[in-house]
């Protein structure tokens, strides 16, 4: 297929301004066949903008967006080979679930036979073949969301366009919404753009991120590299739990590490970015990559503190330590075989340091 | 605490209905004056049928109802979709003036269109009377509409448009099935409003067409005609049917 050579949807320097409020600014994106890409931002970074504008249902103040090679910015909704699932789903309240599914194919005059047998594999699809005949007000959340999803599914999209699909459902349900959206996706190999500010999902579901800070890309990569190498202190603190060490580097030691004095000590980070002695940059350590006491690996810093909150999370045991001569510490330690029972007092002393190497290095930008 | 929540909701019940009670039962009465039972009896539906002025002022009556109830909704429709629809200058003053319209009383409204339709050189009668009727059961129409589209999910148009439906489709297969029930309460809204106003009509309408109302308020002048009572009768049985089909439409949709 030639569509692998040529993105899917490719989105050209698009602006667009909202009275004074930019919402999407210089805005560049090529998204490939098959792809899931996640637009991962807080409220009012222009994700669902953006989402909108490829929709169609706002016109860009400058760009242009292609899909497969042609400009689609003079066509109306109606006119674009792609299809929306809304986040309050808007199914049409009047017509059963079947004929919700119906609706694009009917629009477009598809044969009785043929329609029949595309909305019952849709239905099979989202497993809702035993709910065709009933309204929208007679389904779950879950159900109204599949039934969304089938709706524009069954149209063939070229891009399906998830406008925060599952935030209306509770934590159980949208976990399994997550996995069942993940397999269709998989199987009817649809290129899809989701928009969520939910960095949970939007690790668990894509290809790759776009996380955004108004209208702007702020970082763009698969999970892995979005959670283990953010660019930028913006997104470490939008994706997952974060702690921030200040430090200041002193220059480069021999053995391509940095030394850096960090709460009073000398330490060394690997890094094999420059920076100039006596920039002030921020040491980002996941809670993960914390260890505690015997834990701590040789040659290792270590920072004393003492506990000053535990949570017993099951698999994990989360605690809070005070640091002596710094800010307070997230730490989160898996239980393993060796020592099933370890726990801690709270105002029990303990030594703090980090597995060698998992340390990114930030520009202070405050 | 039962037995006296029985007697509260019968004293509500009997303050109600007992006026209309006594009208319907006189319709029945032999007793022409209505002062004691004296029979039953379907003669003064006879008299009513024969009393040839009451039952043009009856046809008339319906000509003007059924009409203007029809064009202000269907106006008022266009109307309220336009203000849902699209955000346009002056829109805010529109839906303004269209709501103080409500609260304008009949009878000064009743004299601004006989000085216009004087002004105008228009002739009273059905058109002057049709005129006014929609002028008044409008703004009804208009509000009654865009309470209903303002209960959507906005999102529903963009749905929509989004599956591949043009702006007529989305009109027709969205928007009106929609708005069935809000249309069809504009519409009985417009039909009573019409059918029974006194005062408008008094002023907008000539002595060559005489509508139901009037016709009665002055059959009544010289006291009270057991074909009149008759023809309320009647009425309220077409009123009573009108409810349970609309009651019955309203329990369709939340069904």
């Amino acid at each position: 297929m030639d569509t692998n050579f040529q993105p899917v949807l490719s989105i050209n320097d698009l602006s667009k301004s909202f009275d004074d409020t930019v919402a999407i600014d210089h805005f560049n994106l090529a998204i490939s066949q098959g792809e899931f890409i996640t637009l991962l931002g807080p409220s009012g970074c222009g994700k669902t903008t953006l989402l909108r504008l490829i929709a169609g249902f706002e016109k860009p103040d400058r760009g242009t967006i292609f899909l497969d090679g042609v400009s689609i910015i003079p066509l109306p909704p109606e006119k674009r080979k792609v299809n929306t699932v809304f986040q309050s789903y808007a199914l049409f309240p009047h017509m059963t679930v079947f004929e919700n599914i119906a609706f694009g194919l009917r629009l477009r005059n598809v044969s009785s036979q043929e329609l029949k047998e595309t909305v019952g594999a849709a239905l099979e699809q989202t497993k809702l073949a035993s709910f065709a005949g009933r309204m929208p007000s007679q389904l779950s959340g879950g159900q109204q969301q599949r039934v969304a999803i089938a709706r524009a599914i069954v149209n063939k999209p070229r891009v399906l366009l998830l406008d925060e699909p599952l935030s209306a459902l509770d934590a159980r349900l949208r976990s399994e919404m997550q996995v069942e959206l993940k397999r269709l996706q998989r199987e009817l190999n649809i290129t899809t753009i989701l928009v969520t500010h939910e960095q949970d999902e939007a690790l668990s579901l894509s290809d790759r991120v776009v996380v955004m800070n108004e209208g702007e890309i702020a970082q763009i990569g698969t999970p892995r590299e979005i959670y283990e190498e953010p660019s930028s202190l913006y997104v470490a603190r939008f994706i997952g739990d974060i702690n921030l060490l200040p430090a200041t580097i002193e220059g480069r030691n021999v053995g391509d590490t940095l030394g850096a004095t960090m709460l009073g000590q000398q330490i060394s980070l690997n890094s094999s970015l420059d920076f100039s002695p006596g920039t002030k940059v921020q040491i980002l350590l996941r809670p993960e990559d914390i260890r505690l006491d015997r834990d701590i690996q040789e040659d290792m810093p270590r920072f004393s503190g003492t506990i000053v909150e535990r949570r017993y999370r099951g698999a994990t045991l989360d605690t809070t330590i005070q640091l002596d001569h710094g800010p307070t510490i997230q730490a989160c330690e898996f239980f393993d075989e060796n020592d099933p029972d370890f726990d801690y007092q709270i105002g029990e002393r303990v030594e703090v340091s980090w597995v060698r190497g998992w340390e990114v290095i930030l520009p202070d930008e405050e | 605490m039962h037995k006296s929540l029985l007697l509260y909701f019968a004293t509500i019940f009997i303050f109600l209905y007992l006026p209309i009670g006594v009208l319907v039962l006189n319709s029945f009465n032999l007793n022409r004056y209505g002062m004691h039972w004296d029979g039953f009896t379907l003669q003064w539906f006879s008299a009513m049928v024969r009393n040839h002025g009451l039952m043009e002022a009856a046809r008339n009556s319906l000509l003007v109802a059924l009409s203007s109830a029809s064009l202000a909704t269907f106006i008022g429709a266009l109307g309220a979709v336009g203000m849902y629809l699209y955000r346009f200058k002056g829109q805010q003053i529109l839906k303004g003036t269209l709501l103080s319209m409500l609260m304008i009383p009949d009878i000064i409204l009743a004299i601004a269109f006989l000085v216009l339709f004087i002004l105008l050189g228009v002739s009273l009668g059905f058109w002057s009377l049709l005129l006014a009727h929609i002028t008044f059961c409008l703004p009804f129409a208009v509000m009654t509409v865009f309470a209903r589209l303002q209960g959507f999910d906005p999102f529903l148009l963009d749905a929509a448009r989004d599956l591949g439906a043009s702006e007529s489709q989305v009109l027709s297969r969205i928007v009106l099935p929609l708005l069935r029930p809000a249309l069809l309460a504009s519409w009985l809204l417009s039909f009573t409003l019409s059918l029974d106003d006194v005062i408008v009509s008094s002023f907008v309408t000539g002595p060559s067409f005489d509508v139901l109302p009037l016709k009665i308020f002055s059959m009544v002048k010289v006291g009270v005609k057991p074909e009149v009572n008759a023809l309320a009768t009647l009425m309220i049985g077409v009123s009573i049917v009108f409810v349970i089909i609309s009651q019955s439409l309203i329990k369709e949709k939340k069904r």
